[in-house]
């Protein structure tokens, strides 16, 4: 064990655990940041998605060891205060969840598209959220959601950090 | 204690659940309810026969004597002007918290946020068997709906009483009651202040019409939407209690296996808490991974029988049929007319098989449960569509009585009907009572696809006669293992025997979204098409000319035009339909498919369905699970399968199991058909069916072949 500094959301946290531990771990078991979501374990769903400098990344796959004091933004982080970002804001106005199990990975990958790309095109964002699943079904309301949130301009991101 | 030795629960409701009589005895006294509730007015919805049987002035507000029992839901408006409704329905992503939110303010007159839904709570909420067969929409939102519209009453005759004047000369509104003609206004809140009125549902209540519907009809967000997308929401995985521990299950090698030997010396000196009981062993530790560790420091010796494959599957079914020792005694045979005399008349005569492979429910959020002892009181909170039948397992597993017993059910990341046993409820229990603490267990994907239960494979044997003209005269229909919703057709046919063969079933399955219905359109609507050619009729006229219902005309016919039905295609497109009725609602669907000449990919690329479920409560709610039902729907026609062997499941992770992603879907088009004459019913279910056989008879369409087993394209999406 070692005591391992993170700054997430733009805080600080010491944790001491096995460097080899997930991200997700570490985030929903030891720091109660229970908005990134277990689906898979294998980056294969993409609801544990989480943003390490500004890119997406799956946190299940991510070992601890292996971030640093990369800058990482979770669900939680997104919104500033009570201002949602607009990525959240259009998947609420379009009514793009339904289980909402898929939708803090959806919003985060969204967030890291529009980040590189503000204004992809349909075939953009299909490609792009391709590792994302919602086994509801809710994949045509999420692209209008991002086309939305293009739209208004996702300019309150919070995340910091590079493009992807 | 071996958690496979408590009670089993039925897992698929159409044919077992629905037949369960509901065990509830509501037993609070008046005084207790408004202790727990505060002051105010509470209004009960009382289940039909109970109204019966409670004659005696039960429709007559209620003091001193202790309410009725058989209640279904109630609902509570404080002195503070809270509102609170309790139903022991559940939230899985279907959003009827929003849905029974709309109905309840439309009657009561006040906002939707002023609403709050207390739902799945064995403690808090009555007795409800458990969320599936789309049930909640016909029932539950109508008990809602006359359980509001029974406390608007009886807040006008309190202000009627208070004015001293006629309770028709007052309205409801917004949160307040008014004089039609006067001036004078008073809040919900201020009526019931100080009271304690119980009112038992009355019988008879005029409802407002589906025709003047201000809030219900209309497009509604997700009650608590925000929660969700800023990751605030606590789902059952997330649920966190003090000094709790994380729990770990050692899984047997194989379905059915024994445990013969185990070493647990390793795991003990780590520092866990290790539990073996009959077939159970497990751990409970600080953290997850030395959770994980322990559990596979155990070394354990498992024996198992030999057990069939997919390769066998078809054929096993049909070899293990349980014929004469019928479970459910109706719904499994129907005889009509005499097949064998029309079928030898026939102008063309036409048989089949048809084929539909195991396939998983994979909800995003896997099974989870967190369970905490205080003495010999047992508190769950699990993710589950039968938070009753979870408590009903629980209590069995640990011998104690169902009132020890409360299961909680946080808003969940969905079912499908895969969810509605306790397993992990009985696991983290098990392992709580061991190590006197709180302890949560949540399974992996892997445990998910292994230890869950699927929805049912099945062999489906169609016969049929039809003449010239496109008269079907003769069918016989025969479904091994797959279920009977869905079974009997809706096309006019004189002569029919359908049957429906129960097996002894090579893995554990239960319900799904649609159950057994996907499978029974498949096969009946993949016929229809081929009959059609075989008459060589167009395959929509063929179907109208066999076609009486009008609800169901009405959706293929306004599916049809939005498709553009008859209209010309390029080399490589195909166009096919399926539709039919479940759970009282329509559905028809039409798919485009694209055949790529060179690669052999078949694509979906448009997707058009019309639904028809009476009265919509909620256009926008109803068009997501529409459109959802269609994309889920692609996996099971496209190529999701279960591959087992010998009592192991060999494509058990996201990585191997392929789901329907962003890149599957096609343009999907809904046609919403209103009936504001018709009662509401259900739309979670019944979207689904049409799709398998509409991309099935676009992919004959287009390239001449005609596939018969779901999943249709199962390598990629290349022609199989």
């Amino acid at each position: 064990m070692a005591t391992i500094r993170l700054a997430i959301n733009q805080k600080s946290y010491a944790v001491d655990v096995d460097p080899q531990t997930s991200l997700l771990t570490v985030l929903r078991e030891h720091l109660d940041l229970t908005g990134s979501k277990y689906g898979c374990g294998e980056g294969q769903c993409g609801a544990c998605t989480v943003l390490i400098d500004g890119k997406a990344q799956r946190s299940c796959v991510t070992r601890l060891g292996s971030v640093g004091q990369k800058q990482i933004t979770t669900i939680e982080g997104l919104a500033q205060g009570d201002q949602l970002h607009a990525v959240q804001r259009a998947f609420l106005d379009v009514g793009a969840l339904q289980c909402g199990y898929c939708t803090s990975g959806m919003i985060m990958s969204a967030v890291a598209l529009l980040k590189k790309n503000p204004s992809p095109s349909e075939g953009e964002i299909v490609d792009f959220m391709h590792g994302n699943i919602c086994r509801c079904g809710t994949y045509p309301r999420i692209v209008s959601a991002i086309q939305n949130a293009a739209k208004n301009g996702s300019t309150t991101a919070s995340a910091k950090g590079g493009s992807r | 204690m071996n958690p496979k030795s408590g009670v089993e629960i039925p897992i698929e409701p159409e044919r077992y659940e629905l037949r369960a009589a509901a065990p509830y005895r509501f037993d609070l006294d008046r005084r207790e309810f408004f202790k727990f509730l505060g002051a105010g007015l509470v209004v009960v919805s009382v289940l039909k026969t109970a109204v019966v049987a409670q004659e005696s002035g039960g429709n007559r507000q209620r003091r001193g004597e202790s309410l009725p029992k058989d209640i279904d839901a109630w609902l509570h408006i404080g002195e503070n002007g809270k509102i609170t409704v309790y139903t022991g329905k559940v939230e899985v992503g279907q959003n009827i918290r929003t849905s029974l939110s709309q109905a309840v303010s439309e009657e009561l007159h006040v906002p939707v946020e002023r609403i709050e839904m207390v739902m799945g709570d064995t403690q808090l909420t009555p007795f409800d068997m458990g969320t599936f067969g789309s049930r909640t929409t016909p029932t539950m939102n109508l008990q809602l709906r006359k359980v509001a519209s029974a406390a608007r009453d009886v807040l006008i005759g309190l202000a009627a009483k208070q004015w001293n004047t006629n309770p028709q000369e007052l309205i409801a509104i917004d949160g307040k009651v008014k004089e039609h003609a006067g001036e004078r206004s008073i809040e919900y809140a201020a009526l019931v202040k100080g009271q304690q009125l119980t009112q038992a549902l009355p019988a008879e209540d005029p409802l407002i019409p589906a025709a003047e519907w201000k809030v219900a009809g209309r497009p509604a967000a997700k009650v608590d939407g925000i929660d969700f997308v800023t990751g605030r929401h606590l789902y059952p995985s997330d649920q966190k209690l003090p000094g709790m521990l994380y729990g770990k299950v050692v899984r047997p090698s194989a379905f059915e296996a024994t445990l013969v030997s185990v070493d647990t010396q390793k795991a003990e000196q780590m520092g866990v808490t290790v539990v073996r009981d009959g077939n159970f062993v497990g751990v409970a530790a600080l953290n997850s991974q030395l959770a994980s560790s322990a559990a596979a420091a155990i070394h354990a010796e498992w024996k198992a029988e030999p057990q069939p494959s997919n390769k066998d599957l078809f054929d096993y079914l049909r070899k293990n049929v349980m014929d004469g020792k019928d479970v459910t005694g109706d719904g499994d045979r129907f005889d009509t007319g005499s097949v064998d005399e029309a079928m030898k008349s026939a102008d063309h005569r036409l048989q089949q098989t048809y084929t539909v492979q195991y396939i998983a429910h994979v909800p995003l959020e896997p099974r989870a449960a967190v369970a905490k002892w205080d003495g010999d009181r047992l508190t769950v909170w699990t993710g589950t569509q039968r938070p009753f039948g979870v408590r009903g397992q629980l209590a069995e597993a640990f011998h104690i009585p169902e009132e020890n017993v409360r299961v909680l059910m946080p808003d969940m990341g969905s079912g499908y009907g895969g969810k509605h046993t306790g397993e992990t409820a009985i696991e983290a229990a098990r392992l709580a009572r061991a190590a006197k603490r709180p302890v949560k267990v949540v399974w992996t994907r892997e445990e998910e696809f292994t230890w869950a239960y699927f929805r049912p494979a099945g062999v489906i044997d169609v016969s049929s006669g039809v003449q010239k003209d496109g008269t079907i005269t003769a069918w016989e229909f025969h479904n091994y293992n797959s279920g009977s919703a869905g079974i009997r057709p809706y096309y006019e046919i004189a002569n029919q025997r359908i049957v429906f063969h129960a097996v002894k079933t090579p893995l554990r399955q239960g319900s799904y979204r649609a159950l057994a219905s996907t499978a029974n359109h498949f096969a009946r609507e993949s016929h229809m098409d081929e009959l059609a050619h075989a008459v060589k009729m167009d395959p929509l006229e063929f179907r109208l000319k066999n076609l009486k219902n009008e609800r169901l005309r009405a959706v293929f016919e306004a599916a049809a035009k939005q498709f553009g039905w008859g209209k010309s295609k390029s080399a490589g497109r195909g166009y096919g339909m399926g539709g039919g009725y479940e759970k009282l609602g329509n559905i028809a669907t039409f798919a485009e498919v694209h055949l790529d000449g060179k690669s052999g990919e078949v694509r979906v690329v448009r997707v058009v369905s019309a639904f028809e479920c009476g009265a919509i409560v909620n256009p926008d709610g109803l068009r997501n699970q529409i459109e959802g039902s269609n994309v889920q729907g692609l996996g099971g026609a496209l190529f999701e399968a279960i591959e087992f062997s010998n009592g192991k499941i060999l494509n058990g992770r996201l990585s191997q199991y392929r789901v329907p992603r962003f890149s599957d879907l096609p343009v999907i088009e809904t046609v919403l058909l209103d009936r504001k004459d018709i009662p509401s019913v259900g739309a979670g279910e019944c979207p689904m069916i049409g799709l398998a056989p509409a991309i099935a008879n676009a992919i004959f369409d287009a390239m001449g072949t005609r596939l018969r087993a779901l999943p249709l394209v199962p390598n990629g999406l290349k022609s199989s």
